[in-house]
């Protein structure tokens, strides 16, 4: 249908930033094609250890689902974006299709091992999550393709993560967000991930703090070097939201305050998060 | 200008009534349920998926009617506020509100109300830190949401055991 109705097509999934780019004149397609009434794109399955997401499932499906519990990271995303209107509507896949730099979506399923299948007339294919968005509103999606699953491998029993964003006020994108997933041996660090969201075109893995997590016991020196590591991967902008100098120092603290709440998790502490605004 | 656009049949339940109507496919649900259907009630705040105003249940939840097109809501039971007062009583929830002082200009009322209805018959004894989630993605530029949430908690004890 896609390749028949050409380049001014565009796909509507939840709608909840489509719908008011569209309002703003920023998109303008001529013709929508309504996902919304295929039967059977909304499901959480966990399978041969990992979760898989159809592509509708909305955020409130994730929030509020016992399967996806398991991995806390991923309710600590679900459950704080926008509100419970927006909640009830937006959908992961589309979410992630759209890639607005802002997402969160796209910044916690960067820290664990993530895989887009993509459906397309020549049939399926499965893209790494690292390789599926290129830049801000760019995907590797051909125009005739869409998401038609979310697969999340399960991260190990020893593993704990947290997704922290802060925002001005509950509809509104962060200002500034840090997703977290550490594996731990004791007080020492095996496996760590670390992106930022919302400081630069699409999600930033912040290698360095990563490398500074790696191999080391949990300490407050190891926690400085990983949030001034943090602090030096960001890439914002300065706009109504916040400066750069202010998203920077945000960022850093996120980061920070979320290694803690991921080793406190990974320990088997069970801490309720979620995002932050006034 | 675009040409003029076919209408599209859609039939939707709003408010337990059953509507056949003809509408342009770029309609937005809450133009549909102001302009066609007269149901005035549901208001339009800011139009930018912020305010929660324009605050409707579909199929019991709630959903920012400016945030989505009339044709989506095709074979959907929607509820906006006409459809909380039951001959000619009000609902436990617009009773709480009255009763809290949950209100000054009453621009954002409808959406509030929605958004508790939604909470309570999920949630049918919420603490304040679930009151305060639910209407998160309602502005209210009056109250300060003091008395909001007051008469959340009125709203959820008029309706114990209803």
């Amino acid at each position: 249908m896609l390749s028949e109705l050409g380049d001014d097509a565009k796909l509507l999934a939840g709608g909840q930033s489509l719908i008011p780019l569209m309002k703003l004149r920023f998109a303008n397609p001529a013709h929508l094609v309504d996902l919304n009434f295929i039967f059977g794109t909304s499901y959480i399955k966990e399978d041969a250890g990992a979760l898989r997401f159809g592509p509708l499932t909305r955020h409130a499906e994730i929030e509020n689902s016992a399967t996806v519990a398991q991995v806390p990271i991923l309710h600590d995303c679900a459950a704080g974006i926008a509100d419970v209107q927006v909640r009830n509507r937006g959908t992961i896949g589309g979410s992630l299709a759209e890639a607005d730099p802002s997402g969160d979506w796209a910044v916690v399923l960067s820290t664990l091992a993530t895989q887009v299948r993509c459906l397309g007339r020549n049939g399926e294919r499965t893209v790494d999550f690292k390789d599926f968005i290129h830049d801000a509103y760019t995907t590797s999606l051909a125009h005739d393709e869409l998401v038609s699953e979310i697969a999340v491998k399960i991260p190990p029993k020893e593993s704990g993560g947290a997704y922290l964003a802060f925002k001005r006020a509950a509809p509104v994108y962060p200002t500034a967000s840090a997703a977290v997933q550490l594996t731990m041996d004791g007080n020492v660090c095996r496996e760590a991930a670390i992106a930022l969201g919302c400081v630069g075109l699409t999600a930033i893995k912040a290698r360095e703090a990563e490398a500074a997590l790696r191999g080391q016991p949990i300490s407050e020196k190891t926690l400085s070097t990983v949030a001034e590591a943090a602090r030096a991967a960001a890439d914002p902008q300065s706009d109504m939201r916040g400066s750069a100098d202010y998203k920077r120092t945000l960022v850093s603290a996120l980061v920070r305050r979320a290694v803690d709440i991921a080793v406190r998790r990974a320990r088997g502490e069970h801490v309720e998060v979620s995002h932050l605004y006034a | 200008m675009p040409d003029a656009v076919a209408k599209v049949p859609v039939k939707v339940k709003v408010n337990g009534k059953l509507h056949s109507i003809d509408v342009e496919p770029r309609l937005l649900l809450v133009e549909m349920l102001r302009e066609q259907l007269d149901l005035t009630g549901t208001h339009v705040g800011c139009d930018t998926t912020y305010c929660g105003a324009c605050t409707v249940l579909m199929n019991g939840a709630a959903v920012k009617s400016c945030t989505m097109f009339a044709v989506q809501a095709d074979g959907a039971e929607i509820t906006t506020v006409e459809g909380l007062e039951k001959d000619g009583q009000l609902h436990p929830i617009q009773k709480a509100f009255g009763d809290a002082y949950g209100l000054q200009c009453g621009y954002c009322t409808p959406g509030l109300m929605l958004s508790t209805l939604q909470l309570l018959s999920k949630n049918p004894q919420p603490d304040e830190k679930d009151m305060r989630k639910a209407i998160a993605g309602n502005t209210c530029r009056c109250t300060g949401y003091q008395n909001v949430l007051k008469a959340m908690q009125f709203a959820a004890q008029n309706m114990k055991g209803a």
